[in-house]
């Protein structure tokens, strides 16, 4: 071995203690040490050594600190509901604000509450992703790209003094780079936009990125999904009992230029991105499909005619 | 451990006589980007200086070994490996800044600071020193750093650490905000400025021009033409 730890008084203790380890190592790998710096056989000899030593640091890690990310992870998303419904602020308890938000599952095709699925351990994105809990949407009708949805949904309901204030829907769809992940809160009558927050997304830093940008964010709230004064045009029928169900037309979407709020229509439209043409069509094509019949549309219609 | 007075200068020698940033100009790029807030630049300055010097510890250890050949990827692969460790260690116990950092994290990978140090210092030199020299270039990064941040912050947004500090007019008080310091070029013109300073103090540093404009024919006098 060549001198280069001398220097280092940490290394004679170290050496006692792996004394075996070290002289069995020595022994496979001096052959390959006193092989030419240059020569074939070495350079491959330390590209292989170097990549397992790399990988097992970097995988090692990786397992190693995974509770503690998805941990993180978990708040987060919490975080994201709470704010997505104005009920966050900084600094407050999460977990503790999150008891007064009740989790319940979704069938999407009916429109009505599950009661046999454990809505707090319930993944809807892990689900869309099993095939013996969710189903391919064809292509013509997956607008947002997403390839498959999730059978039963998990929805977040906001109550206040007993009564439902905001519903929190979950949506994703993809933008330029990436699928975008979120939530859209809706007031109790399924149709006023409390706040849209896509915050699990790859789009361009600085364009597509500014969808997280509180500014735009802002833009959302007050804004109306449905339009019901026009023709329905989504007409889903729930097959087993041939009851139909009329889903309004989603209007909801983003507008180039400026969104003149004394014209009519405004109530429909945000401001898109500049500088995202992409992202924001994917923004627009993730309400559409979401608040339409294939998403969210039957139980929202179901939660409104609830609600009288 | 005892530091030898060689060991001192590796350290210090970084902060303002040999600042990676000031005097080698590198690593501009991650100073641009992640100084529009105080509490990001100092978790960056805590990421490269680790990554710096574990990584130079790591590429010393096994300089004698390296084929030439490979020598660049070799040191990739040990500077990769570390810095996808610290950006992992990031996001388990600094969630809220690693998503802030997000990219920038990365792209420590391709920092020249620690890409130089290891060329430069670490194929040459033994662990400790090189680990040593890592820190010192580390901080000397972290130095130009802070300054900028703070600067930035302070009156960018008028808060240090999130902390208000100066009043905002919108909040009632009297400081306008420059929210041209929030912007990446902001970073550029500050440090400019501090190279302009540690140039004046420190003339050594002034680099001689590559080569001297000819004085135009007749306006020197004295020269026979």
């Amino acid at each position: 071995m060549p001198e280069s730890v001398n220097s280092n008084p940490l290394v004679p203790s170290l050496k006692q203690r792996f004394a075996g380890y070290i002289e069995t190592a020595q022994v496979y790998a001096q052959p390959y040490l006193d092989l030419p710096n240059d020569s074939f056989k070495k350079t491959v000899a330390v590209a292989l050594a170097l990549c397992l030593v790399g990988a097992v640091v970097v995988s090692g890690s990786a397992v190693i600190l995974r509770p503690l990310q998805q941990w993180n992870k978990s708040k987060d998303e919490k975080v994201n509901i709470l704010e997505v419904a104005e009920l966050y602020q900084k600094g407050m308890d999460v977990d503790a604000a999150f008891q007064d938000i009740e989790t319940r599952i979704v069938d999407l095709a009916t429109g009505d509450y599950v009661e046999n699925v454990d809505a707090k351990a319930y993944d809807q994105w892990k689900a869309a992703k099993d095939p013996a809990q969710s189903e391919a949407i064809p292509a013509d009708k997956d607008i947002a790209g997403i390839k498959r949805k999730p059978k039963y949904a998990k929805v977040y309901l906001v109550k206040q003094e007993g009564k439902l204030k905001t519903v929190i829907l979950p949506v994703n769809g993809y933008g330029l780079w990436s699928t975008m992940f979120g939530f859209i809160a809706l007031e109790a009558d399924g149709q006023t936009v409390v706040g849209v927050n896509l915050y699990d997304q790859a789009e361009t830093p600085g364009l597509g990125g500014e969808v997280v940008n509180p500014k735009w964010k802002a833009l959302w709230k007050g804004k109306k999904v449905y339009n019901f004064s026009g023709k329905d045009v989504h007409e889903s029928n729930l097959s087993e009992k041939g009851q139909t169900v009329e889903v309004g037309e989603v209007a909801l979407g983003l507008v180039k230029g400026f969104v003149d709020p004394s014209k009519p229509g405004a109530e429909y439209q945000v401001d898109a991105l500049a500088g995202a043409t992409l992202t924001s069509r994917g923004v627009s094509n993730l309400v559409q499909y979401w608040m339409g019949h294939e998403g969210y549309g039957i139980y929202l219609t179901k939660l409104r005619s609830a609600r009288g | 451990m005892e530091l030898t007075d060689d060991n001192k200068k590796v350290l210090v020698e970084p902060l303002v006589e040999n600042n990676p940033i000031t005097l080698q100009v590198l690593g501009i790029c991650s100073a641009l980007a992640v100084t529009s807030q105080l509490s990001t630049a100092l978790i960056m300055c805590l990421a490269l200086t680790t990554v710096t010097a574990f990584s130079s510890a790591g590429i010393a250890f096994i300089r004698n070994h390296v084929p030439s050949s490979i020598r660049i990827i070799a040191q990739m692969v040990i500077i990769a490996s570390l810095v996808i460790v610290v950006d992992q260690v990031l996001k388990a116990f600094a969630y809220e800044i690693s998503k802030q950092l997000s990219v920038f994290v990365g792209l420590i990978i391709t920092n020249c600071i620690v890409m130089g140090r290891s060329e430069a210092y670490a194929m040459k030199n033994p662990p400790w020193e090189s680990f040593l020299d890592g820190i010192g270039n580390g901080l000397g990064y972290s130095l130009i750093l802070i300054i900028v941040a703070t600067i930035r912050e302070l009156l960018g947004s008028g808060k240090l650490l999130g902390i208000d500090v100066l009043p905002l007019i919108k909040d009632g008080g009297w400081y306008q905000p420059n929210g041209l310091l929030l912007l990446p070029p902001s970073a550029f013109f500050l440090i400019g400025l501090i190279i302009w300073a540690v140039r004046t103090w420190k003339p050594k540093q002034v680099e001689k021009a590559d080569f001297a404009i000819q004085p135009a024919h007749g306006i020197v006098h004295g020269e026979a033409h």
